[in-house]
């Protein structure tokens, strides 16, 4: 008979919290993604609503962080798991304050006609997405820091579609001040996608971190470097 | 399974042991044992029941040797010095390497003649002497303030951990370089076993002090170092940091999160 059978089911519990609050981010971005494709601003209201229910949830597990550490005292693995849920949860609720930051601007476009056709956008969030899947897989599995690194190389790939996304509506502006408007809301979508993409690898730190117990920084150069041009 | 462990620089070894391999009759209890115990550090030795740390911890004054049958093979060295080199003197080697117990075992006397024990046998008598030696090692285990306007009353009419802090004083009044604690707060309450663990981190300031716990939390407060013993072997010995945050060994990884033990 396991002699910590209870705090294995919390344990669980906690595993579960997170991959369902990834759930809802992951539902929030496409949703946000979808609103501005289609201009639905209807839509882009309820990810702006649901948000607070990701908020919510943040403080919820972080709350039963505090007291496993409290009534268990936790160690090793079990402590290095409830720290990074401790630091992923903030970085789940910021990626939801993302979409919710898309849909905003949805919200605020009304009926003007995007500057452009949305090619790059799309695209990025779709890698952002399949980054934060493969991230949560990671974070299940638990044990496989390579499996957690190779998710961050995609992030470079987010981070050229930005940095085209960026050249392109600057030309815009350049060309036709009229335009900066618009241009920059398309380019807040597209930096609330970045950014996720960003915090997707904040989260492949925490677990290798769970399997390693090494703390280190994932960096990506492109993505420091978009921050300058 | 042999483990060599190094110490930190700037901090000086006090005890090296050896291959050390213990036996009561057929009972091979110890296998192997090979540690570097630094000067003025903490070192926690944690285990389940039966695992020798207490064995082991007896090891280190020779409290072992009175029990018919023991065999004890390999090295101690307490300032590169062999303690087990035939000829050397027992009684010597245990006022530097003093120890505590489980159940504080104060004598039936006052407060004063337990602490005056230890001093009293080494030949000190001389009553202003005695006294200052009394103070010193009452205010070094944290007691004086407690006891000094009584220092006549009954030892045994002390509360539990007064006793134990009693104990350490008596212990330290005769001077030791080591003290090995064997569970000093098994017997005590949260309150009395946190001062317990208070006066630890001022006395490793003179003192090498090595404990054997049964509660890791303790072992995880206290010290600076952490061995770990399963079925008579040193699986793990470490920074206690290391040994609670990403241990090496899966064994010692399933004892201290509960999977094993």
């Amino acid at each position: 008979m396991s002699t910590r059978s209870a705090f294995d089911q919390e344990l669980q519990e906690l595993r579960v919290s997170v991959l369902r609050m990834g759930s809802m981010v992951d539902t929030a971005i496409g949703r946000s993604l979808q609103s501005l494709k289609e201009r639905d601003q209807s839509l882009a209201r309820q990810v702006i609503a649901e948000d607070e229910d990701i908020n919510e949830l943040r403080f919820k597990v972080e709350g039963d962080c505090v007291r496993l550490i409290a009534r268990q005292q936790p160690a090793a693995r079990d402590l290095r798991f409830i720290v990074a849920v401790m630091n992923i949860v903030p970085d789940l609720e910021r990626m939801g304050d993302h979409a919710a930051g898309i849909a905003t601007i949805v919200v605020r476009m009304g009926d003007e006609p995007l500057l452009k056709p949305l090619i790059d956008l799309p695209r990025m969030a779709q890698i952002a997405r399949e980054m934060l899947r493969a991230s949560l897989d990671a974070f299940v599995s638990e044990n496989d820091e390579q499996e957690a690194m190779a998710i961050t190389i995609r992030d470079e790939e987010v981070d050229q579609l930005y940095h085209q996304i960026f050249r392109e509506l600057i030309t815009f502006m350049i060309e036709d001040p009229r335009t900066v408007t618009r241009a920059m809301y398309l380019l807040f979508c597209a930096h609330n996608v970045e950014r996720i993409a960003d915090r997707v690898t904040n989260i492949c730190e925490r677990v290798a971190f769970v399997a390693t117990g090494r703390m280190q920084e994932i960096s990506s150069e492109a993505g420091t470097e978009v921050g300058i041009i | 399974m042999s483990i060599t462990n190094s110490l930190h620089s700037g901090i000086k070894q006090k005890i090296t042991v050896e291959n050390l391999n213990f036996f009561y009759g057929d009972n091979h209890a110890l296998s192997d044992i090979s540690i570097v115990i630094g000067d003025r550090q903490i070192t926690a030795l944690i285990g389940p029941s039966g695992c020798g740390k207490s064995t082991f911890l007896r090891c280190l004054n020779r409290m072992n040797d009175t029990i018919p049958g023991i065999r004890a093979e390999g090295r101690v060295l307490l300032d590169g010095q062999d303690i087990y080199t035939p000829g050397t003197n027992v009684v010597d080697l245990r006022q530097r390497v003093g120890m505590v117990f489980q159940r504080p075992n104060s004598f039936p006397q006052s407060v004063f003649d337990n602490v005056a024990f230890g001093p009293r046998v080494l030949g000190l008598h001389r009553s202003q002497s005695l006294a200052a030696s009394v103070e010193e090692s009452l205010r070094g285990a944290a007691l004086w303030d407690e006891v000094k306007d009584a220092l006549g009353q009954d030892a045994l009419s002390l509360s539990l951990g007064q006793q134990q802090r009693l104990c350490i004083a008596r212990a330290i009044a005769i001077k030791p370089e080591v003290i090995l604690m064997d569970e000093p707060c098994s017997a005590l309450d949260p309150i009395d076993t946190l001062q317990i663990e208070e006066l630890m981190r001022e006395l490793k300031k003179n003192y090498c002090i090595v404990i054997v716990t049964h509660n890791m939390q303790q072992a995880a407060r206290v010290s600076d170092w952490t061995g770990f013993f399963w079925l008579g072997e040193l699986v793990e010995f470490d920074a206690t940091q290391t040994i609670f945050t990403h241990p090496n060994q899966k064994l010692t990884e399933n004892y201290i999160t509960g999977r094993a033990g």
